[in-house]
């Protein structure tokens, strides 16, 4: 069990550029079961193995696809998630950075009462070791193991994660939900999904400044959830007004402060982890169980 | 993206929303001649520039006559204002804004943004026009009215009613506000704004309703599609490295302390401001390198950060996922060597071919300190800088 995506999935890339090609070779060399992608006026043609369709609908009907990975750029991104809702895939997960906030607002509005998850945009993907890899994290540094990682960051996922994997812990999936001001899934949705999910027995949970997702977190930790959760924020010294590289990590009118932050999860019961160097330890200290793997695992 | 209230002004007006007659002006003598066009009683200078709490900083005047309002200009213009927007060092004036007075009977908020909790957006109202809205929302909570439009629906009619009554205005006036309103909504859509905030909209006497300042900022993701927008951009009021470093496509954020920081991904750098921090250090920069990090982007990178003159260690810190450590490495020793770098660099690689990257900077000759982990890496970039400044 993992959860968003396991060996059962059936990807399609949606938008075949350098990127997309680049990290459609990473994926099929992980094992995942890429089956095909979407470029419109190509369909019928194939690509490093990779057959390609005029639109998402006539890949699934070829395939059986059931997930989608998203690569087009700013301007087509919202019509690429419209569109594989439209064909009813399970998952659809935008890696694109810089997409217009009204578009995402109105495409979230929009997949609200459909099949489709969105995950992302301007996020890293996700991974579940040995079985699937869905977007540009570097699968190489997961383990599999009990161990879910949700994150609004993308190499700060990949730095507890390899803290995580040097400590012999490892991962059931590794989940970026991306840095922008609306996204599909949320810390919330992810943390449910961890919950439900008999592999997963603790969660590391990565936030940073702006917005109030992990306040909401807090919350839903605190009333629903029985798995104990680590967590670590990112710009607890960041100045105020200032968008720090993400859209959405920016400190604004007094509100999303770091420090707002770590006292919300503190009080819902989770271990903050006051340094990022920290946060496997943590993990480690707070499930001693989870550690006891042959030292020989650990690189 | 920011731009100021004469240019947000004319956008209002182009799009029916009430403002006061109003004309830019760059010397006291132009400021004249736009109070004796204004053809009013008492006229209003106010500075422009990109910051809010502009009159407790002297960066407004009340004037009388064309001759006081030539006076207040030359006060204005060229000074260094200071509010608690500015920053420590505050922002000098080069442009006033001469605006007709109003008869204010009440001052009122109203304000367009996200509501990034709710994922929709927000028209939020208040009875107390003219005091910061944070300070509102902190002291008195029930007198802000925070009513959520479905995006894809948009404004209804019902909206401007609820918020109108609310209010307390009568009748003819919430028929003004429907109108009001529904020229700010189709502003904040059409030109992809991501604040439109109107502190205070008055209304007057006469029971007209007025935007007596307005706040625009623009979602920088849309730009690209606001050709119009975009040219309303006053470079001088950004930050000449942010500029930069925007059109190279970096992220970057001036600091103060003396630690400069190259990162990959804008988590791991804010993570490693709070590395710096937690060992006694203070960074420089927060510099996000992006995801395609390559050879010509770190000697980009390399070149901002040594711009700062209180620059005296450079802390590089790589997570290789997509972005190999060896390219990274290479980009390392052509910058340090091209531009003679002088200050002591530390450098931790980590992921995607970290031990190849790790052999060049080796190699390299040059003086440069490896690090393994992220606190090893921020310990060095401090004790490296405490020493640069006992030299």
């Amino acid at each position: 069990m993992a959860i968003l995506c396991d060996r059962n999935t059936k990807l399609l890339v949606q938008g075949l550029g350098k990127m997309g090609q680049f990290h459609a070779k990473l994926s099929l060399e992980y094992g995942t079961k890429l089956v095909g992608a979407v470029a419109p006026g190509k369909g019928g043609t194939v690509v490093d193995g990779i057959p390609l369709y005029n639109t998402v609908r006539e890949a699934k009907a070829r395939t059986g696809a059931n997930a989608s990975v998203i690569f087009v750029p700013p301007p087509g991104a919202a019509d690429a998630i419209l569109e594989a809702a439209d064909a009813e895939l399970d998952l659809a997960v935008c890696i694109t950075e810089g997409i217009p906030i009204l578009d995402m607002a109105r495409a979230k509005a929009a997949l609200s009462g459909t099949k489709t998850r969105l995950l992302g945009p301007n996020c890293p993907g996700v991974v579940t070791p040995e079985q699937c890899r869905i977007g540009i994290m570097p699968a190489q540094i997961t383990r599999p193991g009990p161990v879910g990682v949700v994150s609004r960051s993308g190499t700060l996922t990949y730095e507890a994660v390899d803290q995580l994997s040097r400590l012999g812990i490892g991962q059931s999936s590794c989940v970026g939900i991306g840095g922008d001001p609306v996204v599909g899934t949320t810390f919330v949705d992810a943390l449910g999904l961890f919950e439900a999910d008999p592999q997963t027995k603790a969660v590391v949970l990565i936030g940073e400044i702006g917005g109030a997702a992990e306040e909401t977190a807090a919350e839903f930790v605190k009333s629903r959830m029985t798995k104990p959760v680590v967590a670590f924020i990112a710009g607890q010294n960041a100045p105020p007004g200032k968008r720090m590289g993400h859209a959405g990590a920016i400190i604004a009118g007094g509100k999303g402060r770091a420090s707002d932050k770590i006292a919300a999860l503190e009080r819902a019961g989770v271990s903050v982890a006051r340094s990022p160097a920290d946060i496997g330890e943590t993990l480690a200290k707070r499930c001693p169980g989870l550690t006891a793997r042959p030292s020989g695992m650990a690189r | 993206m920011n731009i100021h209230e004469y240019q947000a002004k004319a956008l209002l007006r182009a799009y029916g929303v009430g403002v006061p007659e109003g004309k830019l002006a760059t010397t006291p003598a132009e400021a004249e001649v736009a109070a004796r066009a204004l053809d009013s009683d008492v006229v209003v200078v106010k500075a422009q520039v990109h910051a809010g709490g502009r009159g407790k900083a002297g960066g407004i005047k009340l004037a009388r006559s064309p001759a006081e309002a030539k006076k207040a200009a030359s006060e204005i213009l060229g000074m260094t204002l200071h509010s608690h927007q500015t920053g420590p060092e505050g922002k000098i004036v080069h442009k006033v804004y001469v605006e007709a007075g109003s008869d204010i009977a009440r001052e009122l908020y109203l304000a367009i943004l996200l509501d990034r909790a709710a994922e929709k957006f927000a028209l939020i109202a208040s009875t107390e026009g003219g005091m910061e809205i944070e300070e509102v929302a902190a002291k008195t909570p029930e007198k802000i009215l925070t009513v959520h439009v479905d995006p894809n629906l948009g404004l209804q009619s019902f909206h401007a009613r609820r918020i109108g009554f609310w209010l307390g205005l009568d009748a003819p006036q919430v028929k003004k506000l429907e109108t009001f309103l529904a020229g700010l909504w189709r502003l904040y859509l059409e030109r992809d704004a991501s604040l439109v905030e109107i502190n205070p909209l008055v209304v007057t006497e006469q029971g007209e309703l007025l935007a007596l300042d307005a706040k625009l900022n623009f979602d920088d993701n849309a730009l690209y599609r606001q050709a119009e927008v975009r040219d309303l951009r006053d470079p001088e009021e950004e930050d000449p490295r942010e500029r930069e470093a925007k059109e190279i496509d970096l992220a970057y954020v001036g600091l103060d302390g003396d630690i400069g920081c190259m990162v990959n991904g804008a988590g791991l750098a804010m993570a490693t401001l709070d590395m710096i921090q937690l060992c006694g250090g203070r960074p420089a920069n927060f510099l996000d390198a992006g995801g395609g990090a390559d050879k010509e982007k770190v000697k980009e990178a390399f070149k901002l950060i040594l711009r700062d003159p209180a620059v005296r260690t450079i802390l590089v810190n790589i997570f290789g996922g997509i972005v190999r450590c060896d390219l990274i490495a290479e980009g390392v020793v052509a910058a340090a060597s091209a531009l003679g770098v002088k200050v002591p660099l530390v450098v931790r690689l980590q992921g995607t071919n970290a031990a190849e990257g790790r052999q060049i900077l080796a190699k390299s000759g040059l003086n440069i300190t490896p690090a393994e982990t992220l606190r090893e890496a921020a310990e060095k970039a401090v004790a490296a800088a405490r020493a640069a400044a006992k030299n």
